[in-house]
């Protein structure tokens, strides 16, 4: 092992993990208030708008996230003239825009579907129960679905959040230097991709493990006799098998 | 309307070239899932197993490859498996650069980062059936292999069928990664038996076929439009046939 070599390596992805945070939770907020509209127009009476929103989560569900990017970065390139007519042009030029954009829409599909699992999930007697004690609008979501959906939905999220934080290193295909842009810089000036990927590798794993205890702690904290529950049949190893 | 010609089947058009691209696209997913499933179901028995090296090993193996970016792997591979047949040929007194295929290169790589999926997946299905059975087949006198051969593997892939859907979907839309280590099958021309020679062919996979399209035409809306079209055509069918698979494997099963 050339331990002053993984330290150097080290010291230069280092310079990454700011933009690839940036990136990650710039992307997750935008793209968790579009997956909360969309999760609600899912369950929508009206059917259009029903219909508008799963067809939006098939397409993102169904193509590449790459694709997606370059659709937005490439791809939009052909619509110069008009876009800079609008003045839009400065955003859809950035690349750091467009992988946010295509980022946060990407995830605000996945988000959705997790969305409006949490909310079909809470039981019909709750909700009934509710509005047999006069609750209605928003004290009804505040007190009773909200709560309900947001146990229900926090860990499909938590995962959501570290595929987003994986997610970033497309980034580096549309010249971003992010962690892995700065990785495959060192690999292509060196070719030591073994500990260079050592390196890069062992970052993302520490700021996806800070992630999961996070999301663990959130998890307690909105349902702390569930997770008690949960750790007691865990440590007597009672935990029910999950049935398919 | 000049850009539709541009779609067409044909040497005008770019439909058939994106066409085969997709078909290359479908093998490098098939070649990782296939790979990824060996991965799986090795890793799988190693989280099962009794020794703790094992175990361990097997941890290890599904933590790193969740949980780091699937580009960096394919970039470790690309350029790391190179360097390491480099390394070897090297052994062998032949000096200078030795490449890896681009299609061995990716196919390994979505391989090892599939498999890891695989292995949770194959596990918990393994964990689904009831233990009564088990006991069963070794109280029949079944030895080990026969009880895998007739009780456990039947019902894995039962159990684990609609996970390994989900994970295919994964394949399938990580293949679109190769695109950056510019994944190409060359076949050179082939003159069969004197009677007629088969012409050279270069395949691209489909996402870097579309990026050439897109260079040559100058309309990369269109071309990157059109390779969305046919993943989400490669993933709608996927789904249909999994649906099907499913409906039939669970045939004889009680519905809950």
């Amino acid at each position: 092992m050339d331990f002053p070599f993984l330290w150097a390596t080290f010291l230069r992805l280092i310079e990454g993990v700011p933009l690839t945070l940036q990136l990650a939770f710039l992307s997750v907020g935008t793209g968790l208030i579009f997956a909360l509209l969309l999760g609600f127009a899912m369950l929508a009476r009206f059917r259009p708008l029903k219909w508008l929103a799963q067809a939006y989560v098939f397409i993102f569900r169904g193509t590449p996230l790459l694709v997606q990017l370059f659709l937005i970065y490439y791809g939009l390139g052909q619509f110069r003239p008009f876009l800079q007519e609008l003045d839009l042009w400065w955003f859809f030029r950035s690349p750091f825009y467009c992988v946010l954009l295509a980022l946060a829409m990407n995830t605000a599909a996945y988000g959705a579907e997790i969305i409006r699992g949490g909310l079909q999930s809470v039981p019909a007697a709750q909700v009934e129960a509710a509005r047999a004690f006069g609750m209605s609008g928003l004290t009804l979501y505040r007190r009773i679905i909200g709560p309900i959906a947001l146990r229900q939905a926090l860990p499909s999220y938590g995962n959501e959040l570290i595929l987003m934080v994986k997610a970033t290193a497309l980034g580096s295909t549309v010249t971003l230097m992010e962690l892995t842009g700065i990785a495959h810089k060192l690999i292509s000036e060196t070719f030591r991709a073994v500990e260079i990927f050592l390196v890069a590798g062992s970052i993302y794993l520490f700021l996806n493990f800070l992630l999961t205890r996070l999301v663990a702690w959130g998890e307690r904290a909105i349902a702390p006799d569930l997770a008690a529950q949960e750790k007691a049949k865990t440590d007597i190893g009672l935990k029910p098998v999950q049935a398919h | 309307m000049q850009s539709l010609a541009l779609l067409a089947w044909g040497p005008t058009g770019w439909l058939d070239e994106l066409t085969f691209a997709a078909g290359l696209t479908l093998l490098v997913a098939l070649a990782g899932f296939a790979l990824g499933s060996v991965f799986g179901a090795l890793a799988a028995a190693a989280k099962l197993s009794r020794s703790r090296l094992a175990r361990g090993a097997a941890e290890v193996y599904t933590t790193v490859l969740r949980g780091v970016p699937d580009l960096l792997v394919i970039y470790l591979f690309y350029f790391g498996g190179a360097a390491m047949l480099s390394a070897v040929a090297r052994l062998f007194g032949h000096t200078g650069f030795v490449g890896m295929p681009a299609f061995v290169t990716a196919a390994i790589a979505i391989g090892l980062v599939n498999g890891a999926y695989q292995t949770e997946v194959l596990r918990g299905a393994y964990l689904a059936i009831p233990k009564g059975e088990l006991e069963a087949a070794t109280a029949c006198g079944m030895s080990g292999w026969t009880k895998a051969r007739r009780i456990v593997i039947p019902q894995v892939l039962r159990f684990a069928l609609p996970g390994l859907g989900n994970v295919w979907q994964l394949v399938l839309k990580e293949s679109a990664l190769v695109a950056v280590i510019g994944l190409a099958v060359h076949l050179p021309s082939i003159d069969v038996f004197s009677l007629f020679t088969l012409p050279e062919v270069r395949f691209n996979d489909l996402l870097r076929q579309a990026h050439v399209a897109a260079g040559s035409t100058r309309l990369p809306f269109i071309f990157y439009l059109a390779a969305g079209c046919f993943y989400l055509l490669l993933t709608t069918a996927s789904t249909l046939v999994f649906q099907r698979a499913e409906r039939r494997a669970l045939v004889g099963m009680r519905r809950a």
